[in-house]
């Protein structure tokens, strides 16, 4: 696993405070994981802090699994 | 009731008459205040009279948005702990009919009574809602529901604050963090000492209970909404206006 969905789960972890094992990339934030939409919006300004990229609004609004969100992120960090 | 032991309250303003008001109050029921406002003389006065301790202050001139953005985090360093509780209290007037108001007279009062506590909300926020707790009271006016000639800008402000509190309110409700509104009627402090004695006299003979209002007795109602007992309270405006207007 790459570094940045090493540390995308991690985030994941400690803001919603679930199981590692339940954080897999196919995870949907609000339905396995539990998370309301102020979840999904802290969430996105945790990874543009942690990965220092900007995510704007139209891009959050589509990251709804863990993959997604390492998706978005190795395709900033890349370009 | 009402202690705030170990909470740290961040308000603005604090230099004038309701906003020091506020900042004893809170300081007297156990909080750490962090007092915000323009003149650090006076500022440190108030340090002063509060006896230093669990008291710190911030210059800010929240008219600059990035010194309104910074205020949360310059407050968190002075006091060594998060922001518990915030008091918009910072405003300013720039009273004229609306047919001699300029854009500079409006743009300001829009920006300093509104947009900078936005601003601070939303710093505050941040870190509130992920540790599941905080309160914030904006102080408003009676004006921002009656409205009041002269005050078209300073009015549209403080009633844009209520709608803006109450949407907060909502946002911020699934996590224990309250956004209420205090709404003062007429307080005496030495920016309406100035009023002449008849212009006083006047007003007096509106206000059902007889008297102008003390800064204390807005402090008394933002000591409220801060406190844990007022858990239950979200997104309400409690005017505190000696009966002058029953809203």
């Amino acid at each position: 696993m790459s570094e940045i969905a090493d540390k995308v789960k991690k985030i994941v972890v400690e803001h919603l405070g679930v199981e590692e094992s339940k954080v897999t990339p196919e995870a949907s934030f609000i339905d396995d994981l539990g998370a309301d939409s102020l979840d999904t919006v802290e969430l996105v300004m945790a990874f543009e802090e942690a990965f220092n990229v900007e995510i704007p609004e139209d891009a959050a609004e589509k990251i709804a699994t863990v993959k997604d969100a390492i998706d978005y992120i190795e395709k900033q960090k890349a370009a | 009731m009402f202690k705030l032991d170990g909470k740290v309250a961040l308000v603005t303003g604090a230099s004038g008459g309701i906003g020091g008001a506020i900042a004893a109050t809170l300081h007297a029921q156990g909080a750490h205040v962090v007092l915000s406002g323009t003149r650090e003389n006076a500022l440190q006065e108030q340090v002063k009279a509060l006896g230093g301790e669990r008291v710190d202050y911030v210059v800010a001139n929240l008219s600059n948005p990035a010194e309104a953005d910074a205020l949360i985090a310059k407050a968190e360093e002075k006091a060594g702990a998060p922001v518990d509780i915030l008091v918009n209290n910072a405003g300013l007037t720039r009273d004229m009919l609306a047919l001699r108001m300029k854009d500079e007279d409006w743009d300001q009062v829009l920006n300093v009574d509104l947009s900078s506590p936005f601003r601070l909300c939303r710093a505050a926020l941040k870190g509130m809602l992920r540790r599941r707790a905080g309160r914030i009271v904006n102080i408003a006016s009676v004006v921002g529901a009656t409205g009041n000639a002269g005050q078209a800008n300073y009015s549209a402000a403080k009633a844009g604050m209520v709608g803006m509190s109450k949407s907060l309110a909502q946002e911020a409700g699934s996590r224990g963090v309250t956004v209420n509104v205090v709404a003062p009627g007429f307080i005496v402090t030495p920016m309406t000492d100035v009023l002449p004695d008849a212009q006083k006299e006047k007003l007096q003979s509106q206000i059902p209970l007889g008297r102008l209002g003390k800064p204390e007795d807005i402090a008394a109602a933002v000591l409220y909404l801060c406190s844990e007992e007022a858990g239950w309270v979200t997104g309400s405006t409690l005017h505190v206006n000696g009966g002058m207007a029953m809203i």
